[in-house]
């Protein structure tokens, strides 16, 4: 299956994903209105200290912390993607405290957020990828 | 090939599906004494707060059994093990042939022997959806709640019925809140956020005896009350593989396979003593992720698989009333401690992270995890700046090549 994958070297620390992410999982359209003014909680992070900088989402690991500890069933693998059913989550955060990326995030809203690798966007595809302007991150099935 | 599972919470689901990943034909029965479709435990505090429901409850699926080729007997107790005979013996007298048993019994409640408690007609203990469906029939607006243990079960007791009471007292011997998982400084801001909502904490003291509706503690104390919950903490239930003759600590003894020392016969989960490797002694660690892992590698070598358990530590994550908070491994060694964001102690020692308490900024903290998980040498990754903020950037370029880039190692 196909995979996003990080290119370290490529990486400019624009944070463009991270606002492509925050886009890909909104209603509005246009980009601009759609994050114009509002606090953006995206599922990639871009990780900087000096001149090293990449962006982290999660692995959709092969042997997933996250979906094994949840205590609720909420995480599963569908496809090999990592998904999360909202209305089971109680955002009790065990898979917060497993993943070894920092990738599940706890939120306001009482249940964890994650990528779902945009498969449940207008897209289909991961948005992320398509916005980064130097392929530091890309999605690919081969297996490097 | 013939499995039988006793147990259908998380160790026993674990093991259905590690059967399955290895055998998608043998014969799998499920055995359980309670009479549900698998649903998860840890929620039924999030039931009594109407944060869920009996529905989404459900640990797995509406299909699952007929998914993965089960058939269940739900409802009816295992009562007895013959390793010689290979059959597991059911309440009323029926018997199950096995060719591989699975044992996931999960522990029950310790009753504390208190004088008089055969006059409280509203006792409860705090485990199944059973007892939380007992306590949400018996409270009322109006009912005093007198909980003893402010153990984990305890808290979530008390922040579950919070909402539906007019008064909770939690009585503890420990001098502090969740005091098996926290140190004394995170005690005390669990015991202050809990008490900011009105629930009053009564610790360093016990009940001493209870009479109808009133509790006299140790210290002379008393308090009324209308409803009483036990929450002192729970035992293995080791009956089934103690009475066949299997070895037994304060839980079943299994082996990194997750084998008993009965042939042919595996356990998992809280009925369970293994390996901690963060501290290197064995434990009960009666912890839904350690129980599914388990019950998983379990089912897999059950199956013919392979598979190991090499890596279980202790690890909570458990929030109150929106306060989050998280630890990990075994608190041992030198302490690092921050207060900027909440409060973190992290605890290291022989170059490993050795374990962690992080109430409030819990966010990427399943990285320290897995420095205790993996005991990854301090040295090789960048100690001082992981132990401010959690991040792949404290690790190496190869590392990160390898995990995000996906080159090979």
């Amino acid at each position: 299956m196909k995979r996003v994958y990080v290119n370290e070297q490529w990486c400019l620390a624009c944070h463009l994903c991270e606002y492509y992410c925050a886009f890909a999982n909104q209603d509005e359209t246009d980009m601009s209105t759609a994050l114009k003014g509002v606090p953006i909680r995206p599922n990639i992070r871009v990780e900087q200290l000096g001149d090293v900088c990449f962006a982290v989402n999660c692995r959709h690991c092969d042997e997933p912390l996250c979906v094994k500890g949840c205590l609720t069933g909420a995480l599963s693998v569908r496809d090999g993607v990592i998904s999360i059913d909202r209305d089971k989550c109680v955002g009790c955060c065990t898979c917060v405290v497993s993943c070894p990326y920092g990738a599940v995030t706890p939120t306001e809203d009482g249940v964890v957020q994650k990528c779902e690798l945009c498969v449940n966007t207008r897209d289909g595809e991961p948005l992320c990828v398509k916005g980064c302007p130097n392929a530091a991150i890309v999605w690919e099935s081969v297996v490097r | 090939m013939r499995y039988v599972v006793i147990g259908n919470s998380a160790a026993g689901i674990g093991a259905i599906e590690g059967i399955r990943q290895a055998d998608p034909d043998g014969r799998i029965t499920v055995i359980s004494s309670e009479p549900y479709h698998t649903y998860s435990r840890p929620l039924i505090s999030y039931f009594l707060m109407g944060k869920t429901d009996g529905e989404r409850m459900r640990y797995r699926p509406e299909g699952f059994y007929e998914s993965n080729g089960c058939e269940t007997m739900l409802g009816v107790k295992a009562v007895s093990v013959d390793p010689g005979r290979k059959t597991v013996t059911l309440e009323g007298g029926a018997s199950v042939e096995y060719d591989k048993l699975f044992v996931g019994a999960g522990s029950v409640p310790f009753v504390p022997p208190i004088e008089g408690l055969e006059t409280v007609t509203n006792r409860f203990t705090f485990m199944t959806y059973d007892d939380a469906l007992a306590l949400k029939a018996a409270i009322t607006p109006a009912s005093r709640v007198l909980i003893v243990g402010a153990g984990l079960i305890g808290l979530k007791c008390a922040e579950g019925v919070a909402g539906s009471v007019a008064g909770i007292t939690v009585v503890d011997l420990a001098p502090g809140a969740l005091s098996s998982i926290l140190d004394a400084e995170g005690s005390a801001i669990v015991r202050e956020h809990l008490e900011s909502r009105g629930i009053e904490f009564r610790l360093s003291d016990s009940v001493a005896k209870v009479s109808g509706g009133v509790a006299t503690l140790v210290s002379g104390a008393e308090i009324e009350f209308d409803i009483l919950v036990l929450a002192v903490g729970v035992r293995p239930d080791t009956a089934l593989i103690r009475d066949a003759g299997g070895k037994c600590g304060r839980g079943i003894l299994v082996d990194s396979f997750m084998r008993s020392s009965l042939p042919d016969i595996y356990a998992a989960g809280d009925c369970t003593e293994s390996l901690d490797v963060s501290s290197g002694t064995v434990k009960v660690m009666a912890l839904l992720p350690n129980a599914y892992r388990q019950g998983e590698v379990a089912g897999i070598n059950m199956a013919g698989g392979s598979a190991e358990l090499t890596d279980a530590i202790p690890m909570n994550a458990i929030g109150f009333f929106g306060l989050r908070v998280a630890t990990a491994g075994t608190y041992e060694g030198e302490a690092y401690t921050d207060r900027k964001n909440g409060y973190k102690k992290l605890f290291y020692k022989d170059d490993t992270l050795k374990g962690f308490i992080i109430i409030g900024g819990i966010e990427k903290c399943g990285i320290y995890t897995s420095l205790v998980r993996e005991r990854v040498p301090l040295s090789r990754i960048n100690f001082p700046l992981i132990r401010e903020n959690p991040g792949l950037i404290a690790f190496s370029r190869s590392y990160r090549d390898a995990k995000l880039g996906g080159a090979a190692i």
